[in-house]
């Protein structure tokens, strides 16, 4: 059973699950169509940048319980930043906020190392702090985003040269997220910094002892989901248009994703194409509940409660490892 | 903070805070009493005084949950919701079927809470973090559904919460009354009743708690339970305190119940600690509360502040105490 679960057979498993909450989808809603596709992505775009974050840390042997306070740091920045801003000063303003991103999660990780505090205790910490710096640069929603950055995940794909009805169906958000995830994850899976992550993650002696430098890879790996947590934050910022100080239900969700995903809590295993279509898999569920005209609320609570579900399910799962 | 001292100091620091830990949190609170007193005269008074306990009366029961929890490494942080369900029930159900009935129906809730909380770390071996977050967010969704349903009801608040919450005899809060048995029964408990040391075996070394034949997962259910029970009776308190049901009523004292109790020197990590410090704790950050409003500080200053005296208390108890 852990051998199928570690395998390619889980992440397989949950495609056909995405393809068939889709099929039930139309089954539900004849008319479900591009433009439900695309509000499908629109939502999920958040949710799967945070995961793809969180699933970083998760596999190289930390948490990180602030990802949600840091999308809403992101998310505020831009908004301030691109308000009235014109669109060349707007590609400034998206770079400063990653970089921002960037900055955050290693103030995480250097943290982490510096005080020898447990991750777990050091990101709920962060986690206040980050929303109070969310607080202090933007009290209520507001500010803007520039129009090109919003048409990036918006609406269907349009190629010069294709008729639409061939390439409207794929969701912008999609592709915007398959791109950025391979521009950033896919150079450093194939480096020997991805090698690192893994390698911290399963056993950080052994690592140690392999000549691998702990502490700088652990800040690293933080970075990187400050990185993604920003473009989380910068897509909250794309849908809505405004910055959201407040922070979403992104902690949980991606923590849940993650574990549906098939990465183990504990570090050094799973990948990060699991996660995002757990991602998919959990928004489909809460969109159908909504075509079903279930009571938003009540939704709400149907979704809780399958998060915890599948955390409590992947916690059991651990400790059964642990033993075996 | 630590930096600027010698290593010699630094032990016999450590030494002093291990041997009589609340020794330091009578001088810091004192010492901030001396600043308030610099930066307003006029404040001090026996009014002031009185207020500043009642004040501080919720955030040291709510912080009971975190302490207890934080004993055996666990943490609560639906203590919040718990407290604002039993709050929030309490004031529209008592229209309707009386203030007894309103307040057993919002005590089962606050029990419900906690057992769900135990359930899933007594049996799913869950981070307690990541359980009672979620536990959290789903009662919030019930919350919500339940308000739907009660919208025309108006609300009305029990004479005994009110008299509880308000009210005043000899100059002293009457949440006294409440407190002080409380404050008794959790000190006891604490240090000599059985119940009370599983706490402390299980934080310190929960395998070898195991091995000496402790039922953990009996300990985790009753523990969470219990948590879940005095956050609602916080919630009861607070309700008689501010007289409005609103759906994020005990939600701001979510993260300074954590802040106390890390401050009075519970170690998040387990084992170490009691509500004597909390106690002590609680009445600090009341009093800095007071100064920072004084101070004019925005909330999200706040927050800041209180999440890097998390981690800096945090980081110089393991600085003060893991000397090999």
């Amino acid at each position: 059973m852990m051998r199928l679960i570690g395998g390619n057979g889980w992440t397989i498993g949950l495609a056909v699950l995405l393809a068939l909450l889709l099929v039930a989808t139309k089954a539900i809603q004849p008319d479900f169509g591009p433009s439900g596709l695309d509000n499908l992505a629109r939502s999920a775009l958040p949710f799967a940048l945070a995961t793809v974050g969180m699933a970083i840390v998760v596999i190289a042997g930390g948490i990180d319980l602030s990802v949600a306070a840091m999308m809403a740091v992101a998310s505020v920045t831009a908004a301030v930043l691109m308000d009235g801003a014109s669109d060349g000063q707007a590609v400034f303003a998206v770079l400063a906020v990653l970089l921002l991103g960037l900055g955050m999660g290693a103030l995480n990780g250097a943290l982490i190392v510096v005080t020898r505090v447990p991750d777990i205790v050091v990101t709920l910490a962060m986690l206040f702090v980050w929303q109070g710096v969310a607080l202090l640069i933007l009290n209520a929603p507001g500010g803007g985003a520039a129009p090109w950055l919003r048409a990036l995940a918006v609406g269907g794909v349009t190629l010069p040269g294709v008729p639409p009805a061939f390439t409207e169906w794929l969701p912008r958000g999609v592709v915007f997220l398959a791109v950025v995830v391979a521009a950033v994850w896919l150079p450093i899976r194939r480096s020997k910094l991805g090698l690192r992550f893994y390698a911290i993650g399963s056993d950080p002696q052994a690592a140690f002892r392999s000549g691998v430098s702990v502490g700088p890879t652990r800040i690293a790996a933080y970075a990187v989901c400050g990185l993604f947590a920003a473009l989380g934050g910068l897509s909250v910022t794309m849908a809505t248009g405004i910055g959201e100080p407040i922070p979403g239900p992104y902690l949980l969700a991606s923590v849940a994703a993650v574990v549906l995903g098939g990465v183990v809590l504990g570090g050094g295993r799973g990948g990060i194409l699991g996660p995002i279509l757990a991602v998919f898999v959990l928004r489909t569920v809460r969109m159908d509940l909504t075509l079903l005209s279930v009571d938003p609320n009540v939704a709400a609570i149907v979704e809780g409660t399958i998060m915890v579900a599948v955390v409590m399910f992947g916690a059991v799962l651990a400790t059964r490892g642990r033993r075996g | 903070m630590t930096s600027a001292t010698t290593d010699a100091p630094l032990a016999r620091l450590g030494r002093l805070m291990v041997d009589n830990p609340l020794l330091p949190l009578v001088v810091l609170l004192f010492a901030l009493i001396g600043v308030l007193a610099l930066l307003n005269p006029a404040i001090l008074s026996m009014f002031w005084a009185s207020n500043t306990l009642k004040i501080a009366i919720p955030l040291a029961m709510l912080a009971a949950c975190q302490t207890l929890t934080m004993l055996t490494g666990g943490i609560d942080l639906s203590a919040g919701t718990a407290a604002t369900v039993a709050a929030y029930v309490t004031a529209t159900a008592t229209p309707l079927i009386g203030a007894p009935g309103a307040i057993g129906i919002a005590m089962t809730c606050a029990l419900a809470i906690g057992m769900v909380n135990g359930v899933g770390v007594a049996f799913a071996r869950v981070h307690p973090l990541i359980m009672t977050l979620g536990t959290g967010l789903i009662a919030t969704g019930c919350l919500l559904v339940y308000q739907r349903s009660v919208i025309s009801t108006g609300t009305e608040y029990p004479a005994l919460l009110v008299w509880l919450g308000t009210g005043r005899t000899l100059g002293l809060p009457n949440g006294l009354a409440l407190f002080i048995p409380f404050a008794i029964l959790i000190l006891w408990a604490q240090r000599r009743s059985g119940f009370g040391r599983l706490l402390y075996a299980i934080g310190s070394n929960e395998a070898a708690a195991r091995l000496s034949g402790v039922r953990v997962w009996q300990v985790h259910l009753a523990l969470y339970s219990l948590s879940g029970v005095i956050a609602g009776l916080t919630g009861l308190l607070y309700l008689g305190m501010v007289k409005t049901a609103s759906l994020s009523l005990a939600l701001p004292l979510d993260l300074p119940s954590v802040a106390a109790a890390v401050i009075g020197g519970t170690s998040i990590f387990g084992g170490r600690g009691g509500y004597g410090g909390t106690i002590l704790g609680a009445l600090i950050l009341t009093v800095l509360a007071t100064m920072l409003t004084l101070l004019q500080m925005p909330e999200g200053g706040r927050r800041i502040l209180y999440g890097a005296i998390i981690l800096a208390v945090t980081a110089l108890y393991i600085r003060l105490t893991d000397r090999g």
